[in-house]
């Protein structure tokens, strides 16, 4: 059954839903039931995937036994402070993600499993906070429900523990679920239209194989080749949008239902002003993730150690190395890395452009100065989507073999 | 340490971060909104923390509203010597 896409999983949904909302309105807790509720969605999810279901389990276990550890050594009174223990957790929940998407590369996937990529993040900001101090108790059944929290497990939003637990800590009175529940209808409404509708019109527009029929496709045009492939780029990306910011919207609705407060995954990122600008409008959670976890303690140790001669070269090593992981996160690919390695060397060009420049300095407040660069990071921006779908990979591969 | 030695250090230190002595008069400014420190400044502030006073501040311990201004910032180093 896949979340989000599956007529099912709505049916599924609006089933598991209706207790939790007879419990929110009545202003009692949805903790418990939120719980078995989202235990049965992931059977449902892993229905004929016994071998994703053992990857699964398996995943839980080791990050369980790991972020206890951490919390014995960190976090209680006592504990040895072990940094060896600490780097051992990190690796342990790393590991089923690196296997995965190594073996993805050689056509072997053993501990993958659908939602690792996600679920990974969650597991070491956990590892992470705990060493950091920030996290001192953590209930086990807490921790087991932020693993395996159904309405967000498949693709984010990336909640963090922290906020997650106030969630659950206290239930909401009656007037806030209410509200929350509003909201959450209303989000699960317009992600579906922009997912279901929005980004299937735009889909079959720049692919028109799988156009459904009526609406207008790329080839329909009659444009030559050139301009058929920008608008198929720009096409990708009015698809690109749709599809993950409706996936979104219905996951924060989904969520609501259960009295948990997703954040917010997509802000108007093609209204974006340059190219940071863009990064923290689109897949924030993403974004802001490996800026609290990568990038900030990259440039931390960085500054620590003084391996870099200035804060420029120290923030552009810093996007470099933040975006190349984000592209590997995606995936091992030729078409993934690029896209990192576009993004690092954008925002590292960026940061020196915005410091060094006098002319930014001098007009960034002004209308027509804005215009300019909304116009120039939206087509940065829909390069790079079009290295990330392979569109720019193929075309490439065809003119070599030509 | 006396708060008077405490507030002289954060502003020694500011003042070298932000290239800036504007940091000595305005104690309540946000830093951030004035275009004196932004995110990569925040945390040579962080790093100049730990080094000057031991205090380790983790990157997502304190939310940017709870460490935006001068007065903010001796606030946050206080509380945890």
């Amino acid at each position: 059954m896949g979340f989000y896409t599956s007529p099912s999983f709505f049916i599924a949904l609006a089933a598991v839903s209706a207790p939790a909302v007879a419990l929110g309105l009545a202003g009692r807790s949805v903790r418990g039931y939120g719980m078995v509720a989202s235990w049965a969605m992931l059977a449902l999810l892993f229905a004929g995937d016994p071998r994703g279901a053992c990857a699964f389990a398996l995943f839980v276990a080791a990050a369980s036994v790991a972020t206890y550890a951490v919390w014995r050594s960190w976090a209680r009174e006592g504990g040895n402070r072990s940094m060896a223990v600490y780097r051992l957790a990190l690796a342990a929940c790393l590991a089923p993600l690196v296997a995965c998407k190594v073996g993805a590369v050689f056509d072997c996937n053993l501990l993958g499993f659908i939602g690792i990529s996600y679920a990974t993040f969650r597991a070491v900001q956990v590892v992470i906070e705990i060493r950091d101090g920030l996290i001192r108790d953590i209930a086990p059944l807490d921790y087991l429900y932020f693993l395996t929290f159904f309405a967000t497990f498949t693709s984010g939003p990336i909640d963090r523990s922290r906020r997650f637990a106030s969630d659950l800590a206290a239930p909401r009175p009656r007037s806030a679920y209410a509200d929350l529940l509003a909201r959450g209808t209303m989000m699960l409404l317009a992600g579906a239209v922009l997912q279901l509708v929005l980004a299937t019109v735009a889909r079959g527009f720049y692919d028109p194989a799988s156009a459904p029929a009526g609406t207008l496709t790329v080839d329909a045009l009659g444009l030559p080749v050139a301009a058929r492939e920008v608008l198929r780029a720009y096409g990708y990306a009015v698809y690109l949008f749709c599809d993950f910011a409706g996936y979104s919207l219905m996951a924060m609705g989904a969520s609501a239902c259960f009295g948990i407060e997703t954040p917010a995954n997509f802000r108007a990122p093609y209204r974006a002003l340059d190219m940071k600008d863009f990064w923290n409008r689109w897949h924030i959670t993403l974004s802001t993730w490996l800026r609290d976890f990568v990038f900030m303690r990259f440039v931390r140790a960085a500054t620590r150690r003084k391996v870099f001669s200035s804060r420029l070269s120290t923030a552009c090593a810093a996007y470099a190395v933040d975006m190349l992981l984000m592209g590997a996160w995606h995936g091992l690919t030729p078409d993934y890395l690029a896209y990192g390695a576009y993004h690092g060397v954008l925002l590292a060009a960026t940061e020196v452009y915005q410091k060094r420049c006098g002319f930014h300095k001098r007009y960034r407040k002004k209308a027509w100065y804005r215009v300019l660069t909304w116009f120039v990071t939206l087509q940065l921006v829909v390069l790079g989507f079009a290295l990330f779908s392979g569109q720019v990979g193929g075309l490439l591969a065809r003119a070599f073999a030509a | 340490m006396e708060r008077n030695e405490l507030e002289n250090r954060v502003l020694d230190m500011l003042e070298d971060i932000c290239e800036d002595d504007a940091v000595r008069e305005e104690r309540d400014v946000d830093l951030f909104e004035a275009g004196l420190l932004d995110s990569l400044a925040a945390i040579e502030v962080l790093v100049g923390i730990e080094e000057a006073f031991g205090v380790d501040i983790a990157p997502t311990a304190v939310e940017r509203e709870e460490m935006n201004t001068v007065n903010k910032i001796i606030e946050q180093i206080a509380v945890r010597l």
